[in-house]
């Protein structure tokens, strides 16, 4: 089956060349392969992929990853936006930035 | 009775330690297929701790879980034959990818469960394989910082985990990659389809009341025939946002769920039209074909909750450019609909 691809361009996935140490560690953790190393070093190969988990930032020490998480869930943005604390889904979550 | 998956117990430093089986029995069955249709969903959790699966030892490994119960008898059932510990963590119940994303999974509640349970103590090692979703909650480099044990971080799916353990714990590309495939998305229908059926009801019943109204005044007849009339089109509204919407994802056009929803609601609006167009007016037609396609939209964008692929900037995305589409559509047949009935 052919990989489900959400929006483009708007992943908010960024990561510092600099404090890479090419640990590999985002490459096992990332659910959605996207990155890769190239030269001992980590590249984002597929930046539409990226569902914002944040899993990378999380687990890489070096600090190179950032990425604003957060789950991909409209119920979840509707009650954050209504002002409840509880949603369908499991995920409940503060709304920063709205339209 | 409780517990049933509880074969026997044994005693570790003066604690019970609870042996489970890979075996799953038929209340273990018949309570996955009741969450999968939202009755008593919230209660399907089991004690936090350590667990022993078969007859482990000091060399066995440690496989960390939640404490959902679908997450836990999915790890012990695929781990058919292998002796080992299992580590669950207090999720309230949710499974591990959830609850990594909201933190309960996550690095302070597992160094918390080593210490309490003693673990080093228990195994000679000072490894944990966390399911590799937990890594949303859970920092290797941390839990190692403070308790000792490395993290390493397991396949995705729990059928992958003999393959896993075969390979000497490294995972293939492919086992690290979350997918959604039909059947995944197919057990997740049915939670669709009851989590909005009292908004639907709601909706119906309205359609039903409102009806009967004319510029001649009330009549119950005619309330009760566009009554079902309406309630078949809402249903087959319900039915393409929340079930075709889902199933058909890959192949209907768009990136956006909205935008699938959109085209899941067009399929279903024509089978409708051949049966009813006789009796409907040019405005009744107009009306439901913007209220079909739109409320289709509308829920199975809410199905983004549910995939496993959508991230939040683009949930946001697209709900700024579509919810106000969605309710001036919504609404807007809505007006057009009531408006005929007053003109007939
Ligand atoms: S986890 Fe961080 S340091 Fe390690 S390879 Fe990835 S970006 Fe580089
Ligand atoms: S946020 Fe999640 S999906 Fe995005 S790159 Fe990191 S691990 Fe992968």
């Amino acid at each position: 089956m052919r990989n489900l691809k959400y929006l483009k361009n708007i992943a908010t996935l960024k990561l510092d060349p600099g404090k890479c140490t090419g640990c590999t560690i985002c490459t096992l953790v990332c659910p959605h392969a996207v990155f890769e190393m190239k030269n001992k070093k980590a590249v984002i190969k597929d930046l539409d992929a990226c569902m914002e988990c944040g899993a990378c930032t999380l687990n890489c020490q070096y600090e190179a990853i950032s990425v604003d998480s957060g789950v991909g869930c409209a119920a979840a943005v509707i009650s954050g936006m209504l002002g409840r604390t509880d949603a369908k889904c499991c995920c409940v979550q503060e709304i920063k930035k709205r339209c | 009775m409780k517990n049933k998956y509880i074969i026997n117990t044994i005693k570790f430093k003066g604690k019970d330690v609870p042996v489970i089986s890979w075996q799953l029995n038929f209340s273990d069955i018949f309570g996955a297929v009741k969450v999968r249709l939202g009755i008593k969903r919230d209660h399907y959790r089991i004690n936090p701790g350590l667990y022993a699966l078969g007859t482990p030892d000091k060399a066995s490994h440690v496989f960390v879980s939640a404490n959902y119960k679908l997450s836990f008898d999915s790890l012990r059932s695929k781990l058919k034959g292998i002796n080992a510990w299992i580590l669950v963590l207090d999720t309230k119940g949710v499974n591990v990818w959830c609850a990594a994303g909201k933190g309960t999974f996550g690095t302070d509640e597992l160094n918390l469960r080593i210490k309490e349970s003693d673990l080093a103590g228990l195994v000679a090692h000072r490894r944990l394989i966390v399911p590799q979703l937990g890594a949303t909650g859970v920092a290797g480099h941390l839990v190692k910082k403070h308790s000792g044990f490395s993290v390493t971080f397991g396949p995705v799916r729990s059928s992958d985990i003999p393959d896993f353990l075969k390979n000497g714990l490294k995972a293939t590309p492919i086992m690290r990659r979350v997918q959604f495939p039909l059947q995944d998305r197919v057990v997740l229908v049915p939670m669709e389809l009851v989590t909005g059926f009292k908004y639907l009801l709601l909706i119906i019943i309205f359609f039903f009341m409102l009806g009967g109204l004319s510029s001649t005044g009330y009549s119950f007849t005619t309330a009760i025939q566009r009554g079902i009339l309406s309630s078949i089109l809402l249903l087959s509204a319900y039915f393409s946002g929340a079930v075709l919407g889902p199933i058909l994802l890959p192949w209907l056009p768009g990136r956006s769920f909205s935008i699938k929803g959109l085209f899941a609601g067009f399929i279903v609006v024509p089978v409708l039209f051949l049966g009813f167009l006789r009796s409907f007016s040019l405005l009744e037609i107009i009306s439901w074909s913007l209220i079909i396609p739109l409320l289709s939209s509308f829920l199975t964008m809410n199905f983004t909750g549910a995939s496993t692929y959508t991230s939040l900037s683009g949930v946001k995305k697209e709900m700024c450019l579509y919810v106000p589409i969605q309710i001036i559509g919504v609404i807007g047949g809505f007006v057009l609909w009531m408006i005929d009935r007053f003109i007939r």
